[in-house]
C-alpha cells in the first residue's frame, strides 16, 4: 500500500482490506478498481493474486495510478524474478527501496528498470521457482492473471545467474485474446482480437532492436463507416487492425514504410505493441449446444466441440462450462468412448456444468452429453433458462489474427554475437460464448 | 516514504509478544557491531538492520533502538545507509528529540562524493518532517538545487516542497520557489523540470489568495512561455511527467486556432501511448482546447474513438474501467457519434458487474432508429442470463430505451415475453417498465393490459413490481374484467403486505376503481380504507384518511382529484442534472468521472488538485469550470471571442454546407461547455404526481400577476400571437428541429438595465420567460456573455401549432441581446419576435 505523504488516517489499510473483502455484502459483486471512503480514495490492481493500492484525498488521474501501480508490480517482478507473496515477504527491505526511488512525495520519478538498476543496490533473495515450468522454448506461458499472461521468464533482471555468466537472450511473445459470440444459429455475432506483443530482454549492452511485422498490415479500417465492415477481408489475406499502440521506447520510422519497428529494450518485461482486430477471423473451436427436454422433470444437453485448427497445434486446460436451470438437482455425465484426460463435474451452488479437457488436437471433435433432472416441473422454454455455454482455453503456437514478427534483428556487437531469441505465439480465450 | 508496503501487512496481535525482548536483543547486538570493522561486519549489520525494518513493518516499535541505529549507520555501505535512512524517517517525527541526533550525519551526507549518497541523505533530511529541524534544511537544499548531479537536483526539487509543508514561512522566505522556477525553465534534466513544475503548482496553489504576486505567479505558469517551452520537451519526460505537462496544458488559453491546432499537431502521436495515463490526458488537452469548434471538437470525439477503445481492450480489468468510465462520459454526451460503434458496447461474459453496468448505460445511451433492434436482441440475452443484478439493469436499459421512443412497438412485445418467463426478479422489473411505458404511451395499455391481466398477483413479491401491477390494476380497472376483486383480495392480505409503498398504491387504486365500477369496487375501498386509518406508518395513515375525508365532503371533488383524465408523461427527468454533468466533464480525467460525481462532493476543499479551488464561487455560477475561476480577466476575455467567433461561423457556415451534418445543431451534448441544458423538469414532476390538482399551472398564475403589475410590456404594442403555455419539446426534438429549420429572423437590441441587473442569476431569466411561455432548454456563459436557447410553441383552435426556436445572446457589459429565431411557420417569427422582445424587456430584478 501506497500512502505518500501521511495525509491518510491510520488503518487504512484495514480499512481497504474490509471493503474490498465484503464490497456490497450480499450480492457477489467484486469491488471495482477505485472507491472512496471517508474522503480517502482507494485505488487497486490485483496482481498474481497480490493487491496493490495506492490511497490519495486528490482528485488525481485513475488511469495515472492505476498504470502506475502495474508498472510497480511490473518493475518488482522485474527484481524478484517472481511475483508471489512469498518473494514480496523475503524481499521487503528491497521493494521499500524500488518505492522509495519509484514515488517521491507521492510524485512517480521513474518506473524503468533500467534507470531504477543505479539507484537500488539491494539483491534480491530469488525465491524457488522449482514448481514452475522450467525455461526454453517448449515452456508454457504461465497460466493465472487472465487478462494479463506473464511470460514464462521467472529471471530476476539483476540477479545472476546460479552458474555464473548472463545468457543474453530476449523473448517476445506474441499474445492473443479472442473475444467470440456465437449466436444460438452458430452464427458469429462479435468477434475481438485484443493482442499484444510482449518483450523481455536480458540482451547485455541495450543493443538496438528490429522486429518486422507482416508486410501487407494495415492499420485503421479505412472506409466504410461501421467497425464491423466485413467485407474488406473477404480476399487475400491481408491483416487489418482496427487501431494499435506503441512502447515510448518504439520509433516508427520505417513503419509505415516496411512494418518494422526499431527500439533499444529497456530491460525487464514490457508491450511493444498493443493492437485490437475486429476483422473477421477463424475462430479456433465452434461449439455446438442443444438442451432438450426428455421427460417431466427431465432434460438432456448435448454439447460438441469441433477443433478447426491444424493437427499440429493442441489446444490445452480446456473448460467448457454452462448453467443449467436453478432447479436441477442431479446431473450424470456420459463421456464419448475411449476419452483420456477429461472430466466433468456439476457445481450444485451455482449450478453450472463443467467440463475439462487438458488436451485437444487440432481437427479433433469432442462430445459431452449430460443428463439433468429436476425437481420441478421446467416451464416451457429451457433454452431461456440454461446457458450460454463459456469456454476457456490456451492455445500455444497459434494466433487468430495473423499478425506475424517475421524476423527479430539485433544490432550486432561482434561476429561472434549471436543471443538466443525466442518469438513465442499463444492465443487465449477472453470471451468465447456459445449461446442456445 | 511509507511504511507497509503490502496487503499482507500484519497489525500485532495480542498473542504475538510486543518484541520487547528482541528489541533489547536487536540493541545489543548493534551495540557490539557498532565500531567494529571486521571483515564481515557489514554483512552482519545488513542482517540486523533488516530484522529491525521488518519488526517496523509489521509494527512491533523498534524507536527504543534509535542510538543504536545511528550509531552503526556511519558506514560507507550504501544498502545499510539507505536501510538507516527508511529508520530514521519512519520514527523521526514521533520522536523529534532522537531525530536531533542524525541531523549530524545526515548533514554530513549531504556533502558526500557520490551524488546517490548526497541525494538519498537530502530526501531523508526533508523527510523527517519534524518541525523545529527546518533550519537545518535550507542550506542542503539550496546546495543540492544547484549540485551537478541531477539525480541531486530531482530531489532537492522536492525536498523544497517537503519544507514548504513543514514550515511555509522558511520556504517562502528562502525564496526558493524563484529558484524552482529558474531551474524548471533552464534544467538540462527533464526530471529535474517536472518536479520543479509538481513542486511550484503545488505551492502557488495552496498559496493562491494570500497575495497578488502569487496569484499572478500562478498564472505564470499557464503562460504561453511556459507551456511552449514544457510541450516542446515533451519527449524527453518520462511517461509520468508527460502527464503532469499535458494537465497542465489542458488549461492553457491559447490566443487563436492556429495555436490550437499547433498543440494538437504536436501531441498527435501521445494518441498512440501505451500508457493510458498518458493518452486521456492529451484527450483532455484535445477536447478543452477544441471547445469553443464544433466542427473540430467532433473530429476529435471520432480521431479518440479508436485510442480509447483499444485502451479499454488492452491492459488490466481495473486499467481498462478506469478508460471506460472516460469512455461513458463521452458516449453520455455525444451518443450519436458513437452509433455504429454499439458492438463494442457489448459486454463480455467474464467481466466484473461494475463494467457490465457502465456498458449497459452506454448501450441504451447510444440506440437510435439504426441500431435499436440489435440493441434490444442482445439486451435481451441478457434479462436470461444467471447474472441476476445485471438481469435486473438489462431489463431497466430495455425500459429506458422504449422510453427514448425508438421503435417501441417491438419492444412493447419482447418485454410483455419477459413476463412468461416466470421469474420473480424478471416479472417484478418488467413490471415496474410496463407501467412506466403506459403512463407515456398510454396507447399501448390495451395489448398490456391483456398480458399484465394474466399475471397472479401472488407470483410478484417485490414491493417495487407490486406496487406497479396495483398501479395498473387501479388505473386500468375498466379494461381487466376482475380488477376490483384482485385489489380485494390484495386489501384482504393488508397485514402481509409490509412495504408502505404497496399499501399506498393499494389506497389509490382501490379508489380510482372505485370511481369506475363503484358497486363492485365498494368493498374493497371501504376495507383499504379502514386498514389504511389505522396503519402504523403515518404516510399511509395520511392518504387514507384524506382519501376518507375528500370522500366524505364531495365524491364527485374527489373523482376529480384522485382520477382526473391522465396526460401522458412526455419526459421523465433525468436523475442527473446538465450542470452536475457539465462539471463532471469539466474534471476529465479525474476519480469525478469514475464516481460520477464532480470533485466538491467527494473531496475537501484543500485536495481538489492544484489548479481547483473558489468552489463557493464555481457553485454560484452556471457551469463555471475551473480554469475560469483560476485566471478570471484573461479567460473571460477568451470566452468572449469564442462565443462571438462562434456563433459569427455558425452563421457564415450555416446553411447548405453543414446542413447534412448531425451536428451543425446548437447541441446540448457537444462543445461548448458555456451551454448547460435546463431540465423540463417543473412539467414532468408536475405530472408525476398522480394526486396533483388540476387547477391552474404556476405559470399562468405568474403572468396573471405579470400583468397585475403591469410589467407586461408597457411601450410595445400588445402581440396577438398566443402561446401554450404548457409547451413540451424534448432536448433531442429541439436539436433536429433546430438542424432542419433555416433561421427566419435574426435581431440585435438592447436590454433594459434592470433587466441586465436581474441576469446576476441566469435562473431568473428562466422563470421569467416561462412566465411568458417561453420555455428555455438550454443555457449558459460567463457573464458578461450568456447564451440560451428558448422554445415556444402557438396556442389555440386552430391546429398545428408550430413552434419557435431562439437562440439568444446576451451581453451584460453592454446591455444588448442578439436573438435568431428559427419558426415553423416563418410567417409568425415577425409577431413572436415582438412577444419574445417585449417578454425580455420586462424582466426585472423583483
Amino acid at each position: 500500500m501506497i500512502t505518500d505523504r501521511g495525509e491518510v488516517p491510520k488503518g487504512s489499510a484495514e480499512i481497504f482490506f474490509r471493503k474490498v473483502k465484503f464490497w456490497k455484502g450480499d450480492e457477489a459483486e467484486e469491488a471495482p478498481p477505485v472507491f472512496n471512503v471517508d474522503g480517502v480514495n482507494y485505488i487497486h490492481v490485483k496482481v498474481a493474486g497480490l493487491l496493490f493500492v495506492a490511497t490519495t484525498r486528490v482528485n488525481i488521474s485513475p488511469s495515472l495510478v492505476l498504470e502506475l501501480l502495474q508498472r510497480i508490480a511490473r518493475v518488482i517482478k522485474d527484481y524478484l524474478g517472481i511475483l508471489n507473496e512469498d518473494s514480496l515477504r523475503k524481499n521487503f527491505v528491497l521493494v521499500y527501496e524500488l518505492l522509495d526511488e519509484v514515488i517521491d512525495f507521492g510524485y512517480p520519478q521513474t518506473t524503468s528498470t533500467e534507470v531504477l538498476k543505479s539507484y537500488v543496490f539491494n539483491e534480491p533473495i530469488v525465491v524457488d521457482s522449482a514448481r514452475i515450468p522450467p525455461l526454453g522454448p517448449a515452456a508454457m506461458f504461465m497460466q493465472g492473471a487472465k487478462r494479463m499472461p506473464g511470460t514464462a521468464v521467472t529471471k530476476s533482471v539483476v540477479a545472476n545467474e546460479p552458474g555464473g555468466r548472463k545468457r543474453d537472450e530476449i523473448f517476445v511473445d506474441i499474445i492473443e485474446k479472442i473475444s467470440v459470440t456465437f449466436s444460438s444459429s452458430g452464427y458469429i455475432l462479435t468477434s475481438e482480437v485484443d493482442g499484444t506483443i510482449q518483450m523481455k530482454s536480458y540482451l547485455s549492452g541495450n543493443p538496438e532492436i528490429r522486429l518486422a511485422l507482416n508486410e501487407d498490415l494495415s492499420i485503421g479500417r479505412s472506409g466504410g463507416n461501421s467497425m464491423y465492415d466485413y467485407k474488406s477481408s473477404a480476399g487475400g489475406g491481408i491483416v487489418i487492425l482496427d487501431d494499435c499502440n506503441f512502447h515510448e521506447s518504439v520509433h516508427l520510422d520505417n513503419f509505415d514504410l516496411d512494418r518494422t519497428l526499431t527500439l533499444v529494450p529497456p530491460d525487464g518485461e514490457f508491450s511493444v505493441m498493443n493492437y485490437r482486430m475486429t476483422q473477421e477471423f477463424k475462430p479456433p473451436f465452434r461449439i455446438n449446444a442443444l438442451v432438450e427436454e426428455a421427460g417431466s422433470h427431465k432434460a438432456e444437453v448435448i454439447i460438441k466441440i469441433r477443433a478447426d485448427f491444424s493437427t499440429s497445434v493442441t489446444a490445452n486446460t480446456v473448460t467448457v462450462q454452462m448453467p443449467v436451470p436453478k432447479y436441477t438437482t442431479r446431473v450424470s455425465f456420459e463421456l464419448e468412448s475411449g476419452a483420456i484426460g477429461q472430466t466433468t463435474d456439476f457445481k450444485e451452488n451455482n449450478k453450472r456444468l463443467e467440463w475439462c479437457l487438458n488436451k485437444i488436437v487440432g481437427g479433433s471433435e469432442h462430445t459431452l452429453r449430460a443428463k439433468l433432472t429436476f425437481s420441478q416441473e421446467s416451464h416451457g422454454n429451457l433454452t431461456k433458462e440454461a446457458g450460454p455455454v463459456n469456454m476457456n482455453f490456451t492455445i500455444p503456437m497459434y494466433n487468430a489474427s495473423r499478425l506475424q514478427v517475421k524476423y527479430l534483428q539485433i544490432a550486432k556487437k561482434s561476429k561472434t554475437y549471436n543471443p538466443y531469441r525466442w518469438v513465442r505465439y499463444v492465443t487465449q480465450a477472453n470471451s468465447y460464448v456459445a449461446r442456445l | 516514504m511509507a511504511p507497509p508496503p503490502t496487503s499482507q501487512q500484519k497489525s500485532p496481535s495480542p498473542s504475538q509478544p510486543s518484541g520487547k525482548s528482541e528489541v533489547t536483543d536487536l540493541k545489543l547486538q548493534l551495540r557490539q557491531l557498532a565500531g567494529s570493522c571486521a571483515p564481515g561486519a557489514d554483512d552482519s549489520r545488513r542482517e540486523l538492520f533488516k530484522k529491525v525494518i521488518s519488526f517496523m513493518t509489521v509494527g512491533v516499535d523498534v524507536s527504543a533502538a534509535f542510538s543504536e541505529m545511528v550509531m552503526c549507520s556511519a558506514t560507507s555501505d550504501v544498502v545499510l545507509k539507505k536501510m538507516c535512512y527508511l529508520y530514521v524517517c519512519n520514527y523521526a517525527r514521533s520522536n523529534p528529540d532522537l531525530a536531533l541526533l542524525t541531523i549530524n550525519f545526515l548533514q554530513k551526507d549531504c556533502r558526500d562524493q557520490d551524488p546517490m549518497i548526497r541525494g538519498l541523505a537530502l530526501r531523508s533530511l526533508c523527510s523527517l518532517r519534524v518541525a523545529n529541524l527546518v533550519e537545518y534544511l535550507v542550506s542542503p537544499l539550496t546546495s543540492g538545487l544547484r549540485d551537478s548531479s541531477s539525480y541531486v537536483r530531482m530531489v532537492a526539487a522536492i525536498g523544497v516542497l517537503k519544507l514548504y509543508h513543514i514550515s511555509s514561512s522558511t520556504c517562502l522566505d528562502s525564496d526558493f520557489p524563484a529558484m524552482l522556477k529558474t531551474f524548471m525553465l533552464n534544467d538540462p534534466d527533464a526530471q529535474v523540470v517536472a518536479n520543479c513544475l509538481s513542486s511550484l503548482q503545488e505551492i502557488w496553489s495552496l498559496e493562491a489568495g494570500n497575495s497578488e504576486e502569487v496569484s499572478r505567479e500562478r498564472e505564470a505558469l499557464l503562460s504561453k512561455q511556459v507551456v511552449y517551452y514544457l510541450l516542446n520537451r515533451i519527449r524527453e519526460f518520462n511517461e509520468w511527467a508527460q502527464c503532469l505537462v499535458l494537465e497542465l496544458a489542458s488549461k492553457y488559453i491559447p490566443s487563436d486556432n492556429n495555436e490550437i491546432f499547433d498543440i494538437m499537431n504536436l501531441l498527435e502521436d501521445r494518441l498512440q501511448h501505451a500508457n493510458s495515463a498518458v493518452v486521456l490526458a492529451t484527450i483532455k488537452v484535445f477536447l478543452y482546447l477544441t471547445m469553443s469548434m464544433t466542427d473540430v471538437h467532433q473530429q476529435v470525439y471520432e480521431r479518440i474513438k479508436a485510442p480509447l477503445l483499444t485502451l479499454v481492450s488492452s491492459g488490466s480489468t481495473e486499467q481498462s474501467h478506469a478508460v471506460l468510465g472516460h469512455l461513458h462520459l463521452l458516449v453520455m454526451r455525444a451518443p450519436m457519434l458513437f452509433s455504429s460503434d454499439y458492438k463494442h458496447f457489448y459486454c463480455q461474459y467474464s467481466e466484473p458487474s461494475y463494467v457490465k453496468k457502465l456498458k449497459l448505460e452506454m448501450l441504451t445511451a447510444i440506440a437510435n432508429e439504426s441500431n435499436t433492434y440489435e440493441i434490444v436482441t442482445e439486451l435481451c440475452e441478457y434479462v436470461a442470463s444467471v447474472d441476476i443484478p445485471i438481469s435486473r439493469e438489462s431489463i431497466r436499459a430495455i425500459g429506458k430505451i422504449a422510453l427514448q421512443q425508438y421503435d417501441v412497438n417491438a419492444i412493447v412485445d419482447r418485454l410483455l415475453q419477459f413476463l412468461e418467463m416466470e421469474k420473480d426478479y424478471v416479472t417484478a422489473e418488467t413490471l415496474v417498465l410496463v407501467k412506466d411505458l403506459l403512463r407515456k404511451y398510454p396507447q399501448w395499455s390495451h395489448d398490456c393490459i391483456a398480458v399484465v391481466g394474466n399475471i397472479s398477483s401472488k407470483n410478484v413479491q417485490e414491493p417495487k413490481g407490486k406496487a406497479a401491477l396495483i398501479w395498473m390494476l387501479g388505473e386500468y380497472s375498466n379494461d381487466m374484467l376482475d380488477a376490483p376483486y384482485i385489489l380485494e383480495g390484495l386489501v384482504e392480505n393488508w397485514e402481509e403486505e409490509h412495504a408502505p409503498e404497496v399499501r399506498l398504491h393499494l389506497l389509490t387504486a382501490a379508489m380510482k376503481c372505485f370511481f369506475k365500477r363503484p358497486p363492485e369496487a365498494q368493498k374493497a375501498l371501504g376495507a383499504a380504507l379502514a386498514a389504511g386509518l389505522a396503519d402504523s406508518n403515518q404516510d399511509v395513515r395520511d392518504r387514507a384518511l384524506f382519501y376518507y375525508r375528500l370522500l366524505q365532503s364531495d365524491v364527485s371533488v374527489a373523482e376529480r382529484v384522485v382520477n382526473p383524465p391522465k396526460q401522458a408523461v412526455s419526459v421523465f427527468a433525468d436523475t442527473q442534472s446538465n450542470e452536475i454533468k457539465d462539471r463532471i466533464f469539466d474534471e476529465f480525467n479525474s476519480l469525478s468521472v469514475l464516481y460520477q460525481k464532480p470533485a466538491y462532493m467527494f473531496t475537501d476543499k484543500e485536495h481538489r488538485g492544484p489548479f481547483e479551488f473558489a468552489e463557493e464561487l464555481g457553485s454560484l455560477s452556471l457551469g463555471a469550470s475551473t480554469e475560469e475561476t483560476v485566471m478570471p480577466v484573461q479567460s473571460y476575455e477568451a470566452n468572449d471571442n469564442d462565443l462571438l467567433l462562434s456563433t459569427s461561423e455558425k452563421e457564415d457556415s450555416g446553411g447548405p454546407i453543414n446542413n447534412d451534418s448531425a451536428y451543425s445543431a446548437p447541441n446540448y451534448d457537444a462543445p461548448t461547455p458555456l451551454v448547460s441544458l435546463v431540465d423540463t423538469k417543473v412539467q414532468s414532476e408536475a405530472d408525476l404526481l398522480d394526486l396533483v390538482l388540476p387547477t391552474t399551472t404556476p405559470s399562468k398564475v405568474s403572468s396573471a400577476f405579470d400583468d397585475l403589475l403591469g410589467l407586461g410590456a408597457p411601450s410595445l404594442p400588445a402581440p396577438t400571437l398566443k402561446l401554450n403555455p404548457k409547451a413540451v419539446l424534448d432536448p433531442s426534438g429541439f436539436q433536429r428541429k433546430w438542424g432542419q429549420l433555416t433561421t427566419s429572423l435574426s435581431k440585435e437590441f438592447s436590454v433594459n438595465p434592470q433587466g441586465v441587473a436581474a441576469l446576476v442569476v441566469p435562473q431568473s431569466l428562466l422563470r421569467h420567460m416561462q412566465g411568458h411561455s417561453i420555455q428555455c432548454i438550454a443555457s449558459g456563459g460567463q457573464p458578461p456573455n450568456l447564451k440560451f436557447f428558448f422554445f415556444a410553441q402557438t396556442d389555440g383552435e386552430s391546429s398545428p401549432h408550430p413552434f419557435f426556436l431562439v437562440e439568444c445572446l446576451i451581453n451584460t457589459s453592454s446591455a444588448k441581446a442578439q436573438i435568431k429565431i428559427k419558426a415553423e411557420d416563418p410567417s409568425l417569427s415577425e409577431p413572436f419576435s415582438a412577444l419574445f422582445q417585449s417578454a425580455l424587456s420586462a424582466l426585472s430584478p423583483f
